[in-house]
């Protein structure tokens, strides 16, 4: 079975073309049989042939299939050819096992939609774009997929399109992303035209022979970064993400947490050899993440929205896991995205089980003791919310309490420091939605509370698969003080990260690291308790003292405004002036001007044109007689 | 078989036929047509078929003596022209079928100017005699000055003056280059030849080289259009009825770009190396330009005339970066364009058929009461913009790569085609399908009719095989793409001659250089 992992992906590609070819044909309950069961193949073979890697031992290094030549031409050299390594088998296993439980959730939450077979069609191209992404051998198959999941998203965001809203975010990620993906391109180029093959196994082969210059790698990581930070939201590009949120709740889900934002971590942890050659790059993706991971925490303080809040915090965590990148611990940076994928999606399908039951409500203000309503929904949520606050046994506080380890381990103590600040944050803006959503006063309007229900099977039991795992995923990476001096998770991933080895902490100051992580989760959960159940009215007066700085985290810092007077403006209003002054004017001035000339010319040469004989026979007469002087002198 | 004489010739002598049908006989005109073009269309395929990719001497050959003193009737294909070709039979049914109801007036008269203008533009590209190649060129002309004259918008008679003027201005200052190039020739050798492989052997001076190249790669920069020549293309495209826009941006813009490959680039070697900087910043200028002018259009086939302004600068960029990528990669996307933006031009049509107005402010939701249309659009858009799985990938991923190999900055300039298309391109189609329906008359439009999804079916199969499996066609061309960057970059220039003759002219005698000088010239290369 396991030679036949290349199928993996092309499940759902086939179950895509079919409803996009018949989708409004079929009924509703087969369309969702059909791109459910098409996803759960994917999902079963991944897991076979994670098996069958898992027996074949640590040496292992995956099986690989070349399918056809693709793009032969002079030195550009790319063929159709997957690949299933250990890094491959977990993303594989996060993307379609993740992807499945949405899509069994989407056939419930999506069942009153009028374009229910679009809807799948396009959510079965996303996991198959996302599956190519994280199989490619190559990195201009991986660009493939990467602009595929760009496209998914466009499609999907955009999903609800007679919503102008909805239609320009869809607009927005795909320009945004294809910003990131220039950059991406050059890169693969650089590396193309340096080694004649896009592999990525030449690629490190390369790396070991000493093929590359250090100036030579940093420009490339950083090129590549560039994609990264298109595809994984963060500064400055994350600005499309916040707005993902136009699009059905479960496509944020899978946005979120199964495929799209985790590509630029899985391609930076996939050329990991490229990036340890580069110091400098490594320091980037380091310090960009740190920045982003408190920037867009910062911002989820305020939002009333809360699937804002959610997207804010995807750009976060998303921070954490570069920051784990940029400090070498790649496979913690890797072991974040997969216990981020289980409580993330969980998160939004929450949320979107709270909309569902409250008629699409969405502000958290018009929200509020809802824990009785909603047996299921409230303690899954709730789980994800202690997961990715850090508290101690829960899978988010494994992965992330690795990056932070890791940061300060190798000397990155600012890094660390504002990793810190991130889990404070992120600690009490998730309790406050906690707080906010199922806690307190009642605060639903009328006609929502009269429809308050539970959401249907389909909804909830996905709910309860991903709180288990949101709870179990983080014991298979288990630090060295509490896991027996091995973690798993790193050992399985060891033949595809070369991980520098860093500096071993002491056993002491793990532990010291592992209680300040826990310290600050629990000062963040009793901020949140206390401002939002204790004492009300706290929020209250800080926002009454200082407005300015409420203003500015509640309006995002006017990035959008900002980006769009700089960027989007200037370049149509110069647009149109060249239109009007130049292409109009000097160019076909130009053009119109020659043509008038030419008409004045005609006009006074047409006058010789009398049309009288007695005219014609004069000019005639007066030649003849030139000529004959001509030959007589 | 005299197969490309038989695909030339078959739809003139049926607009030859079609003089003698009396003209109420409206749909007998449109079905011979389109069965004529379809029959051109299958013969054509065997060209492809029996097409041997392994010599870049030119196949499926005809000769015969025609006026004399060299001027011959002599056609014949290679691994470049060979594509062309394809595109071009391909694209005249679908065009012919796009404007079944649309053309209601002199029905007659359109489908004899639609079969000329085929004529003509198979004729140029499987000329292999210059004269026949002049004549080809200029007779296109006439067909397509009467498909926008008459069956144009209401600005037509300027943008036909426009096209045409622009166009005759270039090709005049060819054809003085040919009559040079031709008593060169015979100077030289005392033999009167007009034959393109063998105009080639010439060897002129650096200064000839460059009047005569400025000639020529002006005749051929109006063509494409590359920038500033490029204000013709906007005004003729929106008063163009929908299949003359889509000949014209799918198949005329492609001969300037093939004028360049077959005769400018192999002709004078010399002045290329010269010129080349200079028309790699026209080329980047068109890119950039051409995008940011088609973000602001109004209307939306001037918006998709000024996007091929932007596609065809980078087809040139890579033209001009004379490697393997870039050439084999602007041929592919020379046919991709063709079906790109073609099928852009037959969406705008099936717009303007339902509700006669291009400005992208009359519409809006769109999507909602035509989505099979929509599907079709939205295709049509993803290939523009190059989305991998689809042609368009393929042609600027090789295009760009091939600039990058030539020079990083064009490549980093040139690269921001793939950010401002998508920009352009979505941005309209937001406007046009998406949002709330804002104009009561888009509630009454009915989705594609069966006629309408049988012209876009092909074109949509097309894409993606082309996306899918580029080995198909970009194996035709191997053997004639290095042959011709042969020609350019190890051909002897007259420097390499000025050593042993200061003639002004030379000749070399071997036609192609052979394997043994070719291994020679690699060994020094190393």
């Amino acid at each position: 079975m396991a030679e036949l992992f290349w199928l993996i992906p092309f499940f759902p590609a086939l179950s895509s073309l079919l409803l996009i070819l018949f989708g409004r044909k079929l009924p509703r309950k087969y369309i969702a049989f059909q791109a459910c069961l098409a996803v759960f193949f994917s999902l079963a073979l991944s897991i076979l042939s994670f098996l069958s890697l898992l027996g074949s031992g640590h040496e292992g290094h995956g099986l690989i299939k070349n399918l056809f030549a693709w793009i032969h031409s002079g030195s550009f050299k790319v063929d159709l050819s997957l690949q299933f390594d250990q890094l491959t088998a977990v993303m594989c296993l996060v993307v379609s096992g993740v992807g499945f439980l949405i899509h069994v959730y989407s056939s419930g939450y999506m069942a009153e939609d009028k374009s229910f077979a679009r809807f799948f069609a396009y959510m079965n191209l996303f996991t198959f774009s996302m599956l190519l992404l994280v199989m490619a051998s190559n990195l201009v198959l991986m660009f493939v997929g990467w602009e595929g999941v760009g496209l998914c998203s466009y499609l999907l965001i955009g999903f609800w399109f007679e919503k102008p809203s909805a239609a320009d975010a869809g607009k927005k990620a795909f320009i945004v992303n294809r910003i990131g993906d220039a950059g991406f391109m050059l890169g693969i180029f650089f590396i193309l035209l340096h080694i004649g093959s896009a592999e990525f196994a030449a690629v490190n082969h390369a790396v070991e022979a000493g093929g590359f210059a250090q100036g030579l790698a940093t420009l490339i990581a950083l090129l590549l970064f560039v994609g990264a930070i298109g595809k994984s939201a963060q500064i400055p590009l994350y600005v499309w993400l916040p707005d993902a949120m136009e699009g059905p709740t479960p496509v944020s889900a899978l946005i979120h947490a199964a495929t799209m934002v985790t590509a630029g971590v899985y391609m930076v942890a996939r050329m990991n050899l490229l990036y340890s050659l580069s110091p400098v790059a490594m320091q980037v993706v380091a310090i960009v993440g740190a920045l982003t991971a408190v920037y867009a925490a910062s911002m989820a303080l305020t939002q009333n929205d809360i699937k804002r809040v959610l997207a804010y915090s995807t750009i976060s965590q998303l921070g954490y896991m570069f920051i784990g990148l940029g400090v070498g611990a790649y496979s913690a940076a890797v072991f974040h995205l997969y216990t981020h994928a289980f409580f993330k999606s969980l998160l939004f399908l929450g949320a979107g089980s709270v909309m569902h039951a409250l008629s699409g409500e969405l502000d958290l203000r018009k929200m509020g003791g809802l824990r009785k309503y909603l047996p299921l929904t409230f303690p899954t949520f709730l789980i994800a919310t202690i997961a990715i606050a850090g508290v101690p046994f829960f899978s988010g506080f494994f992965s992330k309490d690795a990056i932070l380890t890791s940061a300060f381990a190798n000397g990155q103590y600012l890094i660390w420091a504002l990793g810190l600040m991130g889990a404070v944050l992120t600690a009490f803006y998730m309790f406050r939605v906690v707080f906010l959503t199922f806690y307190g006063k009642e605060r639903l309007e009328p006609e929502a509370k009269a429809h308050l229900h539970e959401s249907p099977k389909t909804m909830t039991i996905p709910l309860v698969i991903l709180a288990f795992f949101s709870i179990v995923a983080g014991y298979v990476g288990l630090p060295i003080v509490l896991g027996k001096n091995v973690n798993l998770f790193d050992r399985f991933l060891e033949p595809v990260i070369h991980a520098p080895h860093g500096a071993h902490l002491s056993l002491s100051s793990e532990w010291m690291l592992i209680l300040a992580s826990v310290a600050v989760a629990l000062f963040g959960i009793f901020i949140a308790y206390v401002f939002y159940l204790k004492k009300p009215d706290i929020p209250h007066n800080l926002v009454a003292r200082f407005p300015w700085l409420y203003k500015l985290l509640y309006n995002k810092y006017y990035m959008d405004e900002i980006y769009n007077a700089t960027f989007v403006n200037s370049t149509i209003k110069g647009s149109e002036l060249v239109y009007k002054h130049f292409d109009l004017k000097v160019i076909d001035g130009a053009l119109n001007g020659s043509a008038k000339t030419m008409n004045t010319i005609g006009k006074l040469l047409s006058s010789l044109q009398t049309g009288l004989i007695k005219d014609y026979a004069l000019v005639f007469l007066l030649g003849a007689l030139i000529l004959l002087g001509y030959f007589v002198f | 078989m005299p197969i490309l004489s038989l695909i030339t010739f078959l739809p003139l002598a049926g607009a030859l036929l079609f003089i003698f049908i009396p003209k109420e006989q409206k749909n007998l005109f449109r079905i011979f047509a389109l069965l004529l073009a379809l029959i051109t269309f299958i013969i054509s395929l065997t060209l492809f078929f029996q097409f041997d990719p392994g010599t870049a001497d030119p196949q499926f050959e005809e000769r015969a003596e025609w006026i004399g003193y060299g001027i011959q009737y002599h056609v014949g294909i290679d691994g470049i022209s060979l594509l062309l070709v394809l595109l071009t039979t391909f694209l005249f049914p679908i065009a012919i079928l796009s404007s079944w109801n649309y053309i209601q007036d002199k029905v007659k008269e359109y489908h004899i100017f639609i079969l000329i203008l085929q004529a003509g533009v198979l004729g140029v590209f499987v000329s292999l005699n210059m004269f026949l190649f002049y004549v080809f060129w200029e007779a296109m002309l006439i067909p397509m000055y009467f498909l926008i004259g008459i069956w144009g918008g209401k600005r037509r008679i300027y943008a036909t003056m426009k096209f045409v003027l622009f166009t005759m201005f270039g090709g005049l200052l060819m054809l003085v280059a040919i009559f040079f190039l031709y008593s060169s020739y015979y100077q030289a050798t005392g033999i009167y030849s007009l034959d393109i492989f063998e105009l080639q052997k010439l060897i002129l001076k650096p200064e000839i080289q460059m009047w005569l190249f400025l000639a020529f790669a002006l005749a051929f920069a109006i063509k494409v259009p590359m920038f500033p020549f490029h204000t013709w293309l906007p005004d003729a495209h929106v008063q163009a009825p929908t299949a003359g826009s889509v000949i014209l941006a799918a198949v005329l813009l492609k001969l300037g770009a093939y004028g360049f490959l077959r005769l400018a680039l192999p002709l004078f070697p010399d002045a290329v190396a010269r010129f080349v900087p200079i028309l790699a910043v026209l080329c980047i200028i068109g890119i950039i330009y051409g995008a940011l002018m088609a973000l602001i259009q109004k209307d939306v086939k001037s918006l998709v005339a000024y996007s091929s302004v932007s596609h065809m600068g980078l087809i040139m960029l890579a033209v001009f970066s004379l490697n393997v990528e870039g050439l084999q990669g602007a041929i592919y996307q020379m046919l991709s364009h063709g079906l790109s933006t073609g099928a852009l031009f037959l969406c705008v049509g099936v717009l303007y058929e339902r509700a006669h107005t291009r400005l992208i402010k009359d519409y809006g939701g769109v999507s909602k009461q035509m989505p099979v249309f929509s599907a079709f659009f939205l295709l049509a858009v993803l290939s523009s913009v190059g989305l991998p799985g689809l042609n368009g990938f393929v042609g600027e991923v090789l295009c760009l790569f091939g600039i990058f190999k030539a020079n990083a900055v064009w490549a980093i300039l040139g690269i921001t085609t793939i950010i401002l298309a998508a920009g352009y391109l979505l941005w309209m189609f937001q406007r046009v399908m998406q949002g709330p329906i804002t104009n009561d008359k888009i509630r009454s439009f009915p989705d594609l009719s069966l006629r309408e999804i049988m012209v876009f079916v092909p074109i949509a199969i097309l894409m993606f095989w082309m996306g899918i499996f580029p080995g198909t066609f970009l194996r035709k061309m191997d053997t004639s793409i290095n042959h011709l960057i042969d020609q350019v970059k190890n051909r002897e220039t007259y420097f390499s001659q000025a050593s042993d003759t200061h003639n002004i002219l030379g000749i070399r005698t071997d036609s192609r250089p052979s394997q043994e000088s070719k291994t020679q010239k690699e060994e020094d290369s190393r």
